[in-house]
């Protein structure tokens, strides 16, 4: 760039270069730096989808809230639920500023998950009929969570980063309440244990799935691929689920449970764990609002959206007053 | 006094209050966590679930202060109690609205803001004074509760004040509200039976002192936001610190006891 020229009078070609030097030097973008229009959509997609994750994944949890078999229990999974809204809302208020130079706000987020346009993770979608998965939730489900994250830390958009190092030091404490939880059954009666071993039967394939197919070929979407271009993320996919693998199977073995795949072992001369692949056009048909849950869990946000109207109408005047 | 100083007819009173403090939060923090994922808004989801979150602990503050009085474990006292030993008002364990909170819920948020502010002022005043209580384990606990109560307070009364001053629809569900939970609030204003015995041994205030201190309190919001005072609130089913309950404690407390009910004995 030559001195006095002004950032705005570079092509687009010229100032797609300088973002990516940026971007490959280490370098935040920040919201009102200048970013290809392709870098904004991807993090919106991937932030508005994180951010309504977080928000719906409270709900199979709060079924548990009132039910927790303890006083400590139920204190502990209601600081939990509440992180995890706690979440969402920081989510969204990235993606909000994201979404505002395209004039869309909070409102077209909540239309487009009502429609079904943005998806949310699949393990919400599932069924959590025990206390066992309350434990299974808190401990695998945010196990994995934390992995996938934890590679985002460092993500080329600084408020997602910046949001992620709060979320991910929250997390850790998610994951050993689940611990807590799980290490209680397992050591508990037979019954309990039976209720852990269902839960982890239940959850297994889902876990799977929660860190998406290992290329795109399983489902025709090469968003992972771009996302690593950009510094988004780091890691494929596959690479995120070996890790899960790593530091998890060991320890679900180490507690005397068994998963539900007789093929899985660790492959000493690849290094890699050996496994069987979950069936993706299940999980494609999940993600689309087909799962067990994916419609009951819709229609309570819809119906308290709908039901509240009024209260944003007298909030909305309020603040015209 | 301390444990060790209680003569029995105060530690019967003691207890008696203990119970009514402790199920007055712990029901309305039961009823505030049904609400999680349905609230206006997302940011209020985070707040209101802070507050129940709060509320619980609070409950289980006093509940561990009946363990410490020979009463049972805190747990069993909390979920294997039959409803008509609970003490709390009826107001607090009445549902949020038609529906569960698994299955379509049409919850009242008008209701929810009235209840909740209403308690709030009155568990302030409450508060205030506990802090001074002759049972010195119950004020040092009702110090610790208020820092926290004092946002749970603020919080409710903003939300009162704007609904009521906002649009005409608003001030007609926030009427309808508070004509609603007039009908049952004198529950919370009352010691119940073992009054005589509570006020004697100067655990707390005289229950006529606080009610007027929420009366008053009450009137004078009511006036800034133009709405009328609709005189004394009433009990009209029954008075909750006798144990005279309805159905909706009955749901809650099998909800709230449905896993541990199963194996009280073993570790969760």
């Amino acid at each position: 760039m030559t001195v006095g020229m002004s950032f705005n009078q570079l092509s687009e070609e010229e100032k797609m270069t300088h973002f990516l030097d940026r971007i490959n030097a280490g370098e935040k973008i920040e919201p009102d730096d200048w970013m290809p229009e392709d870098y904004r959509l991807q993090l919106i997609r991937l932030i508005s989808m994180h951010g309504i994750s977080e928000i719906m994944g409270a709900l199979p949890e709060k079924e548990w809230v009132p039910k927790a078999p303890s006083l400590h229990r139920k204190l502990a999974i209601m600081a939990k639920v509440q992180d995890e809204m706690g979440h969402g809302q920081l989510l969204l208020r990235v993606a909000e500023d994201l979404m505002a130079p395209l004039g869309k706000n909070r409102h077209d987020i909540m239309e487009d998950l009502f429609s079904g346009k943005l998806k949310f993770h699949n393990v919400f979608h599932m069924d959590a009929p025990t206390w066992g998965d309350a434990g299974i939730i808190a401990w695998l489900v945010d196990g994995a969570a934390i992995i996938s994250q934890s590679m985002m830390l460092d993500s080329s958009y600084g408020p997602y980063a910046r949001a992620l190092k709060r979320i991910c030091a929250e997390e850790v404490f998610h994951a050993q309440h689940g611990e807590s939880i799980i290490l209680a059954m397992a050591e508990g009666t037979s019954e309990q244990r039976e209720m852990l071993q269902d839960s982890l039967n239940r959850w297994w394939e889902s876990l799977i799935m929660f860190f998406g197919p290992k290329s795109a070929k399983e489902t025709g979407n090469s968003n992972a691929d771009k996302n690593i271009m950009y510094k988004i993320r780091t890691k494929t996919n596959e690479d995120l689920r070996q890790e899960f693998f790593t530091k998890y199977i060991p320890r679900i073995w180490s507690l005397g449970l068994t998963i539900p795949d007789d093929t899985i072992r660790f492959d000493e001369d690849s290094q890699m764990w050996i496994y069987k692949d979950a069936d993706w056009s299940k999980f494609k048909q999940i993600v689309s609002g087909n799962g067990p849950q994916s419609q009951n869990r819709l229609d309570l946000r819809r119906r308290s959206y709908k039901n509240n109207e009024w209260v944003r109408a007298a909030l909305a005047a309020k603040k015209a007053n | 006094m301390t444990q060790e100083t209680l003569k029995p007819k105060e530690k019967k009173a003691l207890i008696e209050l203990l119970y009514q403090l402790a199920d007055d939060d712990f029901l309305l923090a039961f009823r505030g966590s049904e609400w999680l994922g349905l609230a206006p808004h997302i940011e209020e989801d985070v707040a209101f679930s802070s507050i129940s979150q709060d509320m619980m602990g609070h409950a289980n503050l006093y509940y561990n202060l009946l363990e410490n009085l020979e009463e049972g474990e805190a747990d069993r006292i909390a979920h294997l109690r039959s409803p008509d030993l609970f003490r709390n008002a009826i107001i607090l364990e009445e549902v949020n609205g038609p529906g569960t909170y698994l299955k379509e819920p049409d919850y009242d948020w008008a209701f929810t803001v009235v209840r909740n502010y209403f308690y709030a002022v009155h568990k302030h005043i409450r508060l205030d004074s506990l802090r001074h209580s002759s049972y010195e384990p119950l004020a040092e606990a009702a110090r610790k509760i208020m820092t926290e109560q004092y946002y749970h307070l603020m919080h409710w009364e903003i939300w009162f004040k704007q609904l009521m001053t906002s649009t005409d629809e608003a001030t007609l569900r926030m009427t309808a509200a508070i004509q609603k939970v007039w009908k049952d609030f004198g529950g919370v204003l009352t010691l119940g039976p073992y009054y005589e015995d509570i006020v004697k041994a100067n655990f707390i205030d005289d229950e006529n002192v606080m009610k007027k201190r929420w009366n008053n309190k009450i009137e004078a919001v009511l006036k800034e936001v133009g709405a009328s005072y609709p005189g004394e609130p009433r009990m009209e089913r029954g008075n909750g610190r006798n144990g005279v309950h309805t159905e909706d404690l009955k749901q809650a407390t099998a909800t709230l006891s449905e896993v541990y009910a199963t194996n009280p004995a073993t570790g969760w």
